[in-house]
């Protein structure tokens, strides 16, 4: 990597499970990227702008309460809405399969589940962006 | 003499042998939270024990061997299962279903909007209403959360911290309406907001207002309330967060001597609160770790409430714990082998003679339990108590040269976190400091890192891995229309109650939280006005304003 990746790494929604989003948070920086925590409480408005504000590449949203179909969405569009949208938006939580397939179908980058190990989250990105 | 060289010999050979046994890199020479262990115990690892001065007979100071007398021969634990999801209707069904099949307490579990003091109609809510718990956002709600079921009997459990004393009102209210008195209710509030700004993050004010409202609940409780517990003081989310089980143990206490100085500094006799402090602890999945985890808490909770905080009831010095086997030790993967996990973690709160216990349904990694999944981990507290014959004998473990030596451990790198945040100027401030959350973040680190290098096995996820796996167990579905119908109700309530009523009980909150007046009061005719949770909240806000966590990873 010349420049570093920069990813934005957000905790959306009323949800407080924060160990999974700052372990990835810590592996990706140990791994070499730029990484911004949002922490805690952030509305789809505020992740956008900051992600924007921040020049980031990518946004991890860490979702556990089990509102990701209204999550994801929110900040999809609101990335469509700034004309954003190679700001690549990818997360991780419990999301079951059935909800998976309609959010990857929307154009939503992978979602990780519960026991990936976080060398598998570093593979994804150091790939996507080398592809892209 | 012959023999205690023995044992080191023994484990100088069994570490070496050991070492090249197996997988090269597992650790095992260390608890799962870095405590060193060796292969062999022998009388010299627990020379320095006194019978009476470190253990003593159950019922007796310090309390190592548990609080009572007869301990499970006089009265089992409480088998209390933390539940709650969709509507106030949708879980009422579950708590009777639960309280046909054995269980002997309940436990609510709120949704997100709940825990933070919001409404179902608030905006922020969109998404979250009744997903990770129950929505209660007034007295209604929770009138028909109890409807039909006993609270002049049962004790329920309460997880709320940021907006106890509002959801405590609501229980009360609900209970006088049906005639029954206050002072013959029995359960618990959580309202431990200190472990909030460290680990579960469910707070609304800073945390001086916080630690205000919570003296006016104790003293509230043990004037109205007085088979209340009106804190649980909590390490089970420190430990969920990444903790070890000393930083869990270390944590918690320091969080309880918090609660014990703001009370007295309120003016509040000692022996008047500290009876009704309850604790509520992990149980996680190095057996033997967590016993002496349990058995070190009593003693230090006896010690310094006796001589550091001049306790002078009995009651003052036992601590009272519930537990919750680990939510975050459960995988998704192979998630029938969770049921395992949750018997050995219960087992272990039995043998650490636990006062009540949750243990977790296999299928929480994916959502909140199904009826099945519920039933099936009951029925493990049910096996504990009824088939091993563990509870026959209290504090069976005692003796044991491991065991105690563990427990003396434990205890020593306890004191060390107590100086550490001694030397901080107190947990708030070593808190504001982001001192344990830092702690926690590191742990947590660390054991991912033990895990994806294989240092630490997980079956099913790192090892024992099934090919191309499929989950077999069915998972349980929220009604879409939980939030819809929230909205409706919370709508039809503000149209017919008495509005003018509830503006003027507001103002009287904001008042209490304006002056020294005891907040309890005010707050307890709000919710009898239905006035909603929301409402109360944000009028406390306009006084107390909101905590903001620096975000730190």
């Amino acid at each position: 990597m010349n420049k570093k990746l920069r990813i934005l790494v957000a905790k959306p929604g009323l949800d407080g499970h924060d160990r999974g989003a700052k372990v990835v948070a810590r592996a990706l920086r140990d791994a070499g990227f730029e990484v911004i925590y949002t922490g805690l409480h952030q509305t789809p408005e505020m992740i956008v702008t900051a992600a924007i504000q921040e020049d980031v590449d990518a946004i991890g949203l860490s979702i556990l309460s089990g509102a990701h179909m209204t999550l994801f969405p929110n900040v999809l569009k609101l990335l469509k809405k700034q004309k954003a949208t190679d700001i690549l938006l990818f997360g991780g939580g419990i999301i079951p399969d059935e909800d998976k397939k309609v959010l990857y179908k929307s154009g939503i980058g992978k979602l990780f589940g519960p026991g990936t190990p976080t060398s598998e989250i570093v593979e994804y990105l150091k790939k996507y962006f080398k592809t892209e | 003499m012959e023999k205690q060289q023995g044992g080191k010999q023994v484990n100088k050979k069994l570490n070496k042998k050991e070492a090249n046994a197996q997988s090269p890199k597992r650790i095992i020479n260390e608890t799962i939270s870095g405590i060193p262990i060796k292969a062999i115990y022998v009388p010299t690892d627990i020379k320095t024990l006194n019978y009476n001065r470190d253990l003593g007979f159950p019922g007796e100071y310090p309390f190592t061997r548990g609080i009572r007398e007869t301990m499970y021969r006089g009265r089992p634990w409480t088998m209390r299962q933390f539940s709650g999801f969709g509507t106030s209707k949708d879980t009422n069904k579950r708590y009777k279903f639960l309280l046909a099949h054995g269980e002997t307490g309940l436990s609510v579990a709120f949704d997100f909007p709940t825990l933070y003091g919001r409404d179902s109609d608030d905006s922020i809510s969109t998404g979250e209403v009744g997903k990770c718990g129950v929505a209660i956002s007034s007295l209604e709600d929770m009138e028909t959360l109890f409807d039909g079921i006993p609270l002049d009997k049962v004790s329920t459990s309460m997880t709320i911290n940021g907006p106890a004393s509002v959801v405590w009102a609501f229980y009360i209210a609900a209970a006088e309406n049906r005639g029954i008195k206050s002072n013959i209710l029995r359960g618990t509030i959580q309202n431990d907001i200190l472990k909030e700004y460290i680990a579960q993050k469910s707070w609304i004010f800073p945390p001086e207002p916080s630690m205000r409202i919570i003296t006016d609940i104790m003293e509230f409780g043990a004037k109205h309330v007085p088979q209340w517990n009106t804190i649980s003081i909590s390490g089970y989310h420190i430990r969920e967060a990444g903790s070890t089980a000393v930083q869990e143990l270390a944590f918690t206490l320091a969080d309880g001597f918090t609660y014990v100085e703001a009370g007295i500094k309120a003016g509040l006799d000692v022996d008047i609160f500290a009876p009704r402090l309850s604790y509520f602890f992990n149980s996680h999945l190095d057996f033997f770790e967590e016993i002496a985890k349990y058995r070190a808490a009593r003693r230090i909770w006896a010690r310094e409430m006796k001589n550091k905080y001049k306790a002078k009831k009995q009651e003052s010095l036992l601590l009272r714990f519930h537990t919750q086997t680990a939510g975050c030790t459960l995988t998704a993967q192979q998630p029938e082998n969770n049921i395992v996990r949750t018997a050995f973690q219960g087992l272990a709160a039995v043998l650490g003679g636990t006062q009540s216990l949750h243990t977790n349904s296999m299928d929480e990694t994916w959502a909140l339990p199904t009826e099945k999944a519920v039933l099936i981990a009951l029925r493990t507290q049910q096996l504990i108590a009824n088939e091993t014959g563990v509870a026959n004998v209290i504090d069976p473990l005692a003796g044991s040269y491991f065991i105690e030596s563990l427990t003396n451990e434990i205890e020593k790198e306890a004191y060390k976190y107590f100086d550490k945040i001694n030397k901080l100027g107190g947990m708030v401030k070593a808190i504001e400091n982001g001192f344990p959350q830092r702690e926690i973040a590191d742990a947590a680190y660390r054991y991912q890192k033990a895990v994806e290098e294989k240092r630490r096995i997980v079956v099913g996820v790192n090892d024992f891995v099934l090919d191309e796996e499929k989950i077999e167990i069915p998972i349980l579905k929220i009604n879409k229309g939980v939030e819809q119908e929230q909205h409706k109700r919370l709508s039809d309530l503000r149209k017919k109650r008495n509005n003018n009523k509830v503006q003027k009980s507001l103002k009287a909150v904001k008042h209490a939280a304006q002056t020294k007046e005891n907040i309890m009061y005010p707050i307890l005719d709000a919710a009898k006005a239905y006035a909603t949770l929301g409402e109360v909240c944000n009028a406390m806000k306009e006084v107390f304003g909101v905590y903001k966590e620096p975000p730190m990873f």
